[in-house]
């Protein structure tokens, strides 16, 4: 008689799998990551190919040789975590940087808390604050290199824009003398780069991505939209207040991290939370400390520091926002 | 515009490549094995023992207790044992086990293939006539009928549901019953209505079985108006009762509750038929329409299968178990048992067996949770199965009745939509179960 | 300058001698009056807070101890007698010696006796296994191999053995709590007497089937035959549902039901190895 196999119902499987998730995500990741090597030539390749491989190698040496366990860095989350680290780093860092800041986020940020699925903060960003918080000075030179792509242009000192305008507002400038003297345009924030890390260039990669995301069902809208609303709602506030010494909120989504930071980093599964209602909650929070940060705190980013914070709310919003129960509302047809 | 539930649901592929098999008379088999316990509640108790001879419909065992129900022979012979065999789970049931010898039915029976519409039974004679026949629910639970359409007193039934929605990827079973006896099923609705004493009535049949659609509206709007077919969308657990439910008259059973609780009784399609041929034909119930069906068979049936037929016997009938096949299973692959003896035999609730290869049902390896919420967004009860897992393997029962385990319905839509292969109701099933028996074994206040 | 450290040096100084002073007010006032003996009791317990006395911990086992009117019905497995005689002591009480148990697995069905009849799939657990269906041998009484005794051992005593698919219990590191007895969905393993110089002879199986149907499903297993029951010299061996059952306290060691059993069902552990005879097999230490 043959040898049956046996087992609990349900006895077939949906097509997704966790290295098929984080390589769409990788996927949605490359228009950025082919506009910054567009822009940025090989330094944006460096970066990319160091942080990947320095976190495949720390996750594979951790999981090995440490814990002694299974190994799992065929499911790609090292190595998104190591492009999503170099995509938030200023294009002219050295490898030094990029190879510390890995091992930061996989060492520290992921495999201390006992690897995938059960660290608390995203490890990506607690790589990057870790490094603007030992080296500030490294990550806040936006020098632009020389790209092949873009011949006769020089190196430029390109500060970010955020950089740009906070520093502007402190002189006392208005929002307009800011933007005439930096010739400033929604234009080219959309499309190209006004200056910022290896992937905050073009809003319009990062778009793409985003919808990219959205078809595959890879992430669901509730984090990104809720973000960037809350931000729009907040800073066009303070816009309406004062105009002339706050940014507008098209402004304020275009620039900085905020576009790279909704869609990629806020969305990491591990850190968010996992009902709408709290991903909604989870998605203003951000918003809210972002602009606060922005316009009130020192630094010229907050969404690194937001995500962060919000990130350590995940599990009590897990708790108390629960998804919609059936039966509990006895609905009448 | 078709209806659907509100919460959850997947979108696996229907695989309905057994659509176009007409119901086929499966070819009469030498040895019947009949359980006993074909049904949910106590085990019928065999009246007849070795040496008798029995026709095809004659009874053969009685109901015991309160929820139990009638068992009748499906073939004519002599009764050649009464002891325990293994069912498809490999547990001991005693079978009454006939040689079959021709195929002499009990005089009582009306074989004529003429529609019989009049319905000349009153209420209470029709839900004597469904417990006398051993009518049970063919939706898979088996669930003693005539229990089912006799609401407790203080509950009162608003309307019937009849479940054409067969979401069950592979199964058309029910999807030929509609198409090749529709109005025999519109009349064994009727039947129900009559017991249930409702006016109004529904069929959900999902948008992916357009031919029926069209033909039950057509013969509903004709002669039967008070009920109404609806169009439901193609999405799995449409046909859950509770889903189905929601999705028709947008009500939803409350935690721990029945359908009746809302005022609804549901039945499947086959129970439908059954009924009809119950009341109208004098016919009790031993046979049923199983689809035998798979990617690795050559041909796609659908039979009609008489009760107590054994495995091997069916494989026997189409060719023999396909090469690549490595899995069995009763039922659909979502919620389907898969059988792990072919010497085990069919029981009433049979609807369909289906055929898997290695690549098609193997589970993946097992990683770590990934926190990606696709088994929340998929629950079509709300819960989180993810915690349920969590909680479950770590012992936590007080956690699990907080977090409403008890309302699992066990469709297997966590499993299904789990990037890392996790086997939740694996672990949420068993926990539902100590859950359960703590939850009942409290005083009632 | 240094104002401002003497400052800080002396305010610093003065909160905190304010805050221990309400400390210690605020433990003085809500002091929990407790037989100072359960302090005492608990450090003579192992501290192992495995549950097998049967109280949630060895705190909760050591009140248990001190509210007792006699120590009979208490026993801490994992300390044993030398505990139970110290606490005895303690609480000036007497305790009367227990024979030191072990678990005992009674399945020896490997993958050579008991062949697989079909592959398992599902989430490998034995209570999921076993409530799905009878397993993936023609026995459904046998030891499904999944390892949830082995999962719920606080002391690392039982592992599964690769070979036989079976679990084996290191009887020194066993400490008889009865976790693995509680997980085990088909009931096979037992607490049963240690035996002196660790010698015990029990039914390494627990089919109720009938004999025939036993034999057919595994080559070892008990066939209910009586030949063991009708050679024990000292009445230990009961029948019943097809099955013998030795029971330890009666059993003196004799051997004589081991070489007696048809299909090697019963198992002396811990006896110094034979000189094979004709058709004897020689008995493996376990």
């Amino acid at each position: 008689m043959k040898k049956l196999l046996v087992s609990p119902a349900p006895h077939i499987h949906g097509k997704d799998s966790t290295q098929g998730l984080m390589r769409d995500v990788i996927i949605a990741l490359s228009p950025s990551l082919l506009v910054s090597i567009y822009f940025f030539g090989f330094s944006a390749i460096k970066l990319a190919f160091v942080g990947a491989i320095t976190c495949l190698l720390v996750e594979f040496a951790i999981q090995k040789y440490i814990i002694k366990g299974k190994v799992t860095v065929n499911d790609y989350s090292a190595a998104l975590t190591g492009l999503l680290l170099a995509l938030n780093l200023p294009p002219n860092s050295p490898s030094w940087l990029v190879f510390i800041g890995a091992i930061v986020a996989i060492g520290v940020a992921k495999m201390s808390f006992g690897g995938i699925g059960q660290n608390l903060f995203n490890p990506a960003l607690v790589g990057r604050v870790f490094l603007l918080v030992s080296f500030p000075v490294i990550m806040t030179d936006w020098t632009t290199p020389v790209s092949w792509f873009r011949e006769g242009i020089d190196a430029t000192s390109g500060a970010t824009a955020l950089s740009i305008v906070k520093e502007g507002l402190s002189k006392g400038m208005t929002m307009d003398q800011i933007f005439e003297a930096n010739n400033f345009s929604y234009a080219e924030m959309l499309f190209s780069k006004i200056g910022g890390s290896v992937g905050e260039v073009s809003a319009l990669a990062l778009l793409v991505g985003l919808v990219y995301l959205l078809i595959r069902r890879v992430i669901r809208p509730h984090i990104p939209l809720s973000i960037i609303g809350s931000v729009m709602v907040l800073s066009g506030i303070f816009w309406i207040i004062d105009p002339t010494h706050n940014p507008d909120p098209i402004f304020t989504i275009l620039t900085g991290g905020l576009l790279i930071g909704s869609i990629f980093m806020a969305t990491d599964y591990v850190t968010s939370p996992m009902s709408t209602k709290g991903m909604i909650i989870f998605g203003v929070g951000i918003g809210v400390i972002t602009v606060l940060i922005r316009n009130f705190g020192a630094y010229p980013e907050g969404i690194s520091f937001a995500i962060l914070i919000m990130n350590a709310t995940v599990p009590l919003l897990n708790n108390f926002y629960k998804p919609k129960r059936f039966g509990k509302e006895v609905k009448n047809g | 515009m078709s209806r659907t539930f509100s919460i959850g649901g997947i979108h696996p592929h229907d695989h309905k490549i057994s659509v176009n098999a007409s119901i086929e008379d499966f070819p009469l088999m030498d040895m019947a094995y009949i359980s006993v316990s074909q049904h949910l509640g106590a085990p019928a108790e065999p009246v007849v023992a070795k040496g008798d001879t029995v026709k095809v419909g004659q009874l053969i065992a009685k109901a015991s207790g309160f929820i139990s129900a009638n068992i009748h022979s499906s073939v004519s012979g002599t009764v050649t044992a009464v002891e325990p065999m293994p069912d498809i789970s490999g547990n001991l049931i005693p079978h009454i086990v006939i040689k079959v010898e021709g195929d002499v039915w009990d005089e009582s029976i009306d074989r004529s293939p003429k529609i019989v519409k009049e319905i000349k039974a009153s209420s209470k004679e029709i839900i004597d006539i469904i417990a006398k026949s051993g009518i049970v629910g063919l939706g898979g639970a088996a669930f003693p009928t005539h229990i089912k359409l006799s609401p407790p007193p203080g509950k009162k039934a608003e309307y019937l549901l009849i479940n054409g929605a067969e979401c069950e990827p592979y199964l058309t079973s029910d999807y030929r019953v509609m198409l090749e006896y529709p109005e025999q099923m519109l009349i064994g609705t009727k039947i129900m209505m009559m017991a249930l004493g409702v006016e109004k009535a529904y069929i959900g049949i999902e948008e992916n079985k357009p031919k029926a659609l069209k033909l039950l509206k057509k013969i509903a709007s004709k002669s039967y108006k008070e009920i109404k077919v609806v169009s439901l969308k193609k999405r799995y657990p449409q046909g859950g009762e509770k889903q189905l439910i929601d999705a028709i008259i947008h009500r939803q059973v409350p935690s721990m509750g029945l359908p009746i609780d809302v005022g609804v009784v549901v039945q499947n399609v086959g129970t439908a038929l059954a009924v009809y041929e119950a009341v109208q034909k004098n016919k009790p119930l031993f046979d049923g329409i199983v689809t035998v069906t798979g990617g690795c068979m050559t041909e796609q049936r659908n039979f009609r299968l008489r009760v107590g037929t054994n495995f091997e016997r069916i494989m026997y009938a189409i060719g023999g178990f396909p090469k690549d096949a490595v899995k069995l299973i009763s039922g659909g692959p979502m919620m389907g048992k898969a059988i792990s003896r072919m010497d085990a035999a069919t029981v009433k609730s049979t609807s369909a067996l289906l055929l898997l290869t290695d690549e098609e049902t193997r589970r993946g390896e097992e990683g770590n949770c990934i926190r990606c919420a696709k088994c929340v967004e998929a629950c079509p009860m709300g819960l989180e199965p993810y915690l349920l897992n969590r909680l479950a393997r770590a012992g936590r029962i007080d956690d699990l009745e907080t977090n409403l385990i008890q309302d699992c319905i066990e469709c297997g839509c966590c499993f299904y939509s789990c990037p890392s292969n996790i086997p939740l109701l694996d672990t949420i099933r068993l926990a539902k179960g100590q859950v359960l028996r703590i939850i009942r074994s409290r005083p009632k206040k | 300058m240094t104002t401002t450290i003497l400052f800080t040096v002396v305010s610093l100084s003065v909160l905190g001698l304010l805050l221990a002073l309400v400390l210690y007010l605020v433990a003085q006032k809500f002091k929990v009056e407790e037989d100072p003996r359960i302090d005492d009791v608990e450090a003579i317990l192992p501290g192992a807070n495995c549950g097998g006395c049967g109280y949630a911990g060895c705190r909760a086992f050591a009140e248990g101890c001190v509210k007792a009117d006699s120590l009979d019905a208490l026993y801490c497995p994992v300390g044993g007698n030398d505990t139970m005689k110290n606490v005895a002591s303690y609480l000036g009480m007497e305790v009367a010696e227990k024979a030191p148990q072990v678990a005992v697995v009674r399945c020896n069905g490997n993958c050579d006796s008991r062949p697989k009849t079909n592959h398992y799939d599902g989430y490998s657990s034995c209570a999921v296994m076993a409530s799905l269906y009878a397993g993936d041998t023609a026995c459904s009484f046998g030891c499904l191999g999944q390892g949830d005794c082995v999962v719920v051992c606080n002391f690392d005593a039982i592992k599964m053995d690769p070979r036989t698919g079976l679990p084996e219990v290191d009887q020194d590191k066993c400490t008889a709590c009865g976790a693995c007895v509680k997980a085990c969905p088909k009931f096979i393993i037992e607490l049963r007497n240690k035996g002196p110089k660790n010698r015990r002879i029990f039914v390494s199986c627990i089919n109720k089937d009938k004999g025939g149907v036993a034999r057919k499903a595994c080559a070892v297993a008990c066939i209910g035959c009586f030949k063991c029951q009708k050679v024990c010299p000292f009445d230990a061996i009961t029948m019943s549902n097809n099955l013998a059952y030795i029971d330890y306290n009666k059993c003196k060691l004799c051997r004589k039901c081991v070489t007696e059993c048809p299909t090697h069902a019963i198992w002396e552990v811990n006896f110094p190895v034979r000189v094979p005879k004709k058709e004897e097999e020689p008995v493996v230490e376990q």
